[in-house]
C-alpha cells in the first residue's frame, strides 16, 4: 500500500524539486543556524506507547534555545527510512538523526551513516557494535524493567487473586525482561505472586490485544500490564472489566480512572537533551548510551487510584533502590521449566541481562 | 485449577470470543456475499472497514452520540461502495484491480483524517447483559452482546430470505448469473450492481463502526489488520449462503479466541500454531468444501467475467 508512504516529506520533496520552497528555504537559511536534529518514529507519534514515549521527549528537546527538530512519523522499517533520513540531511540541514525503531537500523542506518559521515545517527535499541560499524553511529536505550520492577512490587500489594496477567507482544530478549522483572517485583511482597503471560505475535494487534485481555482476567487474573507497541487497548478493556492496571511506555493513567496502579515510561528527554547539550558545545557525542532510574532514564507514571497506601509506599521504597543502583535479578534463578539460568546475582547493567531468552520460575507462559 | 474449570474457561472464552470478534467479519462478510451476488467483487471492502472504522469514532467523538458513529460509517461505506460501482461500470473495467486500488484510498484516506483521533476516546456503543442471571462473571460477560450483533444475525437471515423469495433478490441474482437474461427482462445490470455494491459498502462501514465504537473500541492505524480481507475470503467458504456467512463468522471468532484462552489457562506451547487456527482452519474447510465442487456450482456465474 505505497499511498499511505504518501507523507508530508515526499510532499515537500517534490515541492523542492519543483522549485516552489527554494524561496522560503533560503530565506530560513539567512536567520541564523539553528542545531537541527532528525526524529523518526515508526508509529503514531500518539499511540498512547513507544512512539508517544519518544515523541514526548522530543518535545522536550523542542524547548531547549537553538534546536530545531524535525519529525517524520509511520516511517517504515523499509528503504523509505533511508529516503526520509536523507530528505531530513539535506533539505532540513539535520546534524544528528535519532531513529526508534529496531528495524531501522540495519541496513538502513548504517547505509546512511556511511553515506554522511558529517552527520551522527543514534538508534534506540542495542545494535551498535563498536568493532563493526560507524563512528558517526551509535546506540541508546533506558532500561525499562527497573520500572517494571517498580510495577511489580506495587502489584503484590493489590491483588487479590496473586494473578497478574501479561499481554506480551513477541518474545524478545528486552520484553522478556520486563516480564521477569515484573516477577521478582511482585514477589518481594507476595511470595506465591504469579505472572501469566499471553504473546500475542506481533507488535500491534488490537483485536488480539483485547482478547487476550479478556482472556487473562477469565482466567482470574485482576492486575493486567502489557508490552505492546500501544497499550490503549488493554488498558481499556482491562478498565472496562474492573481489572487493575499497570501501565508501560508511556502514561496511560487518563484511559483507567478505577484501575490504574502505576506504570513503567521512558524518559528520553533526559537523553535527548544529553545530545542537544553535546552537540551545541561541540563535543562528540557517546556510542553507547544506558541507563535506568539511576541516570534518570526512565520513571513511574504518578500513583493512580487503584495504589494503595501501602503499594504507593513500597513502590518508593523500589525506586530508591533502582536509583541506589540495587540489582534486580539476584542468583541463583531458576527458569519456568526448572532450568538454573542465573548462577550469579546480575548487576542492571550486566551484558547478560541484554541476552536474556528465559522466563523465570513463577511466570506461566513460554518462549516458543 | 481443575480440569473442568480449565474447559469451561477456555470454553467460554470462545463461546466470548465468538459473539465478541465475529460482528465486523459478519457485516463485512454480508456485505460482499450481496455484491457477489449481483455478480461484482469487491475485494476493496478492507479499506470500507477501516474508513467505516474512522468515520464511527470522529462523528462519535464530535458528537457524542456512538450511533450517529455508527450511521456515518455506513454512509462512508456507501460513499466508497458507489466508488468502485461506478468506476466498474465504465467499459474494459476490471473489478478487482479497482477493489485494490480502494482499499488502499480507504485505509489512506482513514489515516489522513483519523490522525487526530487516536488520542481522544469516543462514546462506546451501549451493550445489552444476557448473562447476569447466571451468577457467573465468565459466562455473563461472554453474554454481554453489542445490539449490532444481533442486527447482524438477523440481517443474515434475513437476506437468506430475501435472496430467494423476493423479486428484487430474483434480480440481484440474475445479475449475477445472467447478463443476457437481465437485459432480456429489460433490467440494467449496471443500475442492479450499483445498488448492490452500494449496499455492500454501507454494511461493511457499520462493520468498522463496531471496531472502533465496540470491540476493540479504540481507533488506531493497526486496528483492522487485514481483517476485512479474510472477511472476503469468508464469502467463498460459506458458498455466497448470508446465513452460511454467519456460522463462518461465528466460527472464525471462536477460532481466534482459542490462542489467547489457551494461553491464560496455562497451555503455553506451541501459541504460534493456536493464534493461526483461524486460517488454518479455512484452509482445511476450503480443501474439503472445494472436492466436492459444491462451491464452485455455488459461485455467480458472471463473477469475474470482465468485458
Amino acid at each position: 500500500m505505497d499511498l499511505d508512504k504518501l507523507s508530508r516529506r515526499t510532499v515537500l520533496k517534490s515541492a523542492a524539486a519543483t522549485g516552489l520552497v527554494t524561496a522560503l528555504g533560503a530565506r530560513a537559511a539567512h536567520a541564523q543556524a539553528p542545531l537541527v536534529v532528525g526524529a523518526i518514529y515508526v508509529g503514531p507519534r500518539d499511540d498512547f506507547g513507544y512512539n508517544q514515549a519518544h515523541a514526548l521527549g522530543i518535545a522536550e528537546l523542542k524547548k531547549v534555545r537553538g534546536v530545531k527538530v524535525v519529525e517524520e512519523e509511520n516511517v517504515p522499517e523499509t528503504i523509505a527510512v533511508q529516503k526520509t533520513m536523507e530528505s531530513m540531511i539535506q533539505l532540513d540541514g539535520a546534524k544528528l538523526i535519532v531513529a526508534t525503531s529496531f528495524g531501522y537500523f540495519d541496513p538502513h542506518m548504517l547505509a546512511m551513516a556511511t553515506k554522511f559521515p558529517q552527520v551522527e545517527f543514534r538508534h534506540a535499541v542495542g545494535l551498535w557494535d563498536e568493532k563493526k560499524h560507524p563512528k558517526n553511529a551509535g546506540s541508546y536505550f533506558g532500561y525499562l524493567d527497573q520500572a517494571h520492577y517498580v510495577n511489580g512490587v506495587a502489584a503484590g500489594l493489590v491483588t487479590k487473586t496473586k494473578k497478574i496477567g501479561f499481554i506480551a507482544a513477541k518474545p524478545i530478549p528486552s520484553l522478556l525482561r520486563n516480564i521477569n522483572a515484573v516477577l521478582v517485583g511482585a514477589r518481594k511482597n507476595a511470595p506465591d505472586a504469579t505472572v501469566t503471560v499471553i504473546f500475542t505475535g506481533d507488535w500491534s494487534l488490537p483485536v488480539r490485544e483485547a482478547e487476550a485481555t479478556n482472556a487473562l482476567i477469565d482466567a482470574g487474573c485482576d492486575v493486567i500490564t502489557c508490552h505492546v507497541d500501544s497499550p490503549k487497548v488493554v488498558v481499556q478493556t482491562a478498565e472496562r472489566r474492573g481489572a487493575m492496571v499497570l501501565g508501560h511506555n508511556a502514561s496511560q493513567a487518563s484511559l483507567a480512572p478505577r484501575g490504574f496502579v502505576t506504570g513503567a515510561e521512558y524518559k528520553w528527554e533526559t537523553i535527548y537533551q544529553g545530545f542537544a547539550g553535546n552537540l551545541a558545545k561541540g563535543e562528540k557525542l557517546p556510542n553507547w548510551v544506558r541507563g535506568g532510574y539511576d541516570l534518570d532514564y526512565v520513571r513511574n507514571t504518578a500513583y493512580g487510584a487503584a495504589a494503595s497506601e501501602p503499594a504507593r509506599r513500597a513502590a518508593d521504597a523500589a525506586i530508591a533502590e533502582m536509583k541506589a543502583g540495587k540489582p534486580i535479578f539476584v542468583g541463583p534463578f531458576k527458569d519456568n521449566k526448572g532450568t538454573v539460568v542465573g548462577t550469579k546475582t546480575y548487576d542492571n547493567y550486566a551484558p547478560e541481562l541484554e541476552g536474556m531468552n528465559y522466563l523465570i520460575e513463577g511466570v506461566v507462559g513460554s518462549t516458543s | 485449577m481443575s480440569d473442568i474449570a480449565t474447559l469451561a474457561t477456555v470454553l467460554f472464552a470462545m463461546i466470548g470470543g465468538a459473539i465478541r470478534v465475529s460482528t465486523p467479519f459478519l457485516f463485512v462478510s454480508l456485505g460482499e456475499c450481496v455484491t457477489e451476488k449481483a455478480g461484482r467483487i469487491n475485494l476493496g471492502l478492507e479499506g470500507t472497514l477501516v474508513l467505516g472504522a474512522m468515520a464511527a469514532y470522529m462523528v462519535a467523538y464530535e458528537t457524542g452520540d456512538p450511533w450517529l458513529g455508527v450511521l456515518a460509517a455506513g454512509c462512508a461505506g456507501l460513499i466508497l461502495g458507489v466508488m468502485h460501482a461506478t468506476l466498474c461500470s465504465l467499459p474494459r473495467v476490471n473489478d478487482v484491480a479497482i477493489g485494490i486500488a480502494l482499499m488502499s484510498f480507504g485505509t489512506g484516506l482513514a489515516f489522513f483524517f483519523g490522525k487526530p483521533y487516536i488520542q481522544p476516546q469516543a462514546p462506546r456503543l451501549p451493550s445489552v447483559e444476557l448473562g447476569g442471571w447466571i451468577g457467573n462473571a465468565q459466562l455473563a460477560e461472554a453474554l454481554t452482546i453489542n445490539p449490532l450483533f444481533f442486527i447482524g444475525v438477523a440481517l443474515a437471515f434475513f437476506l437468506r430470505w430475501a435472496f430467494d423469495n423476493t423479486r428484487y433478490g430474483l434480480l440481484l441474482r440474475m445479475a449475477g448469473d445472467s447478463v443476457a437474461a437481465s437485459r432480456a427482462m429489460g433490467v440494467s445490470v449496471d443500475g442492479v450492481r450499483l445498488a448492490a455494491t452500494a449496499a455492500g459498502g454501507f454494511l461493511s462501514g457499520i462493520g468498522g463502526a463496531f471496531l472502533s465504537l465496540y470491540y476493540p473500541g479504540s481507533w488506531n492505524e493497526a486496528l483492522s489488520s487485514g481483517q476485512g480481507l479474510m472477511a472476503v475470503a469468508l464469502v467463498i467458504f460459506a458458498r455466497w449462503d448470508p446465513q452460511r456467512c454467519f456460522y463462518a463468522a461465528m466460527l472464525f471468532g471462536a477460532a481466534g479466541a482459542l490462542g489467547p484462552a489457551l494461553q491464560s489457562v496455562g497451555i503455553v506451547k506451541g501459541y504460534y500454531f493456536f493464534n493461526a487456527a483461524p486460517y488454518i482452519l479455512t484452509l482445511l474447510i476450503m480443501i474439503g468444501a472445494g472436492r466436492d465442487g459444491k462451491a464452485a456450482r455455488a459461485m455467480p456465474s458472471e463473477l469475474g467475467v470482465q468485458r
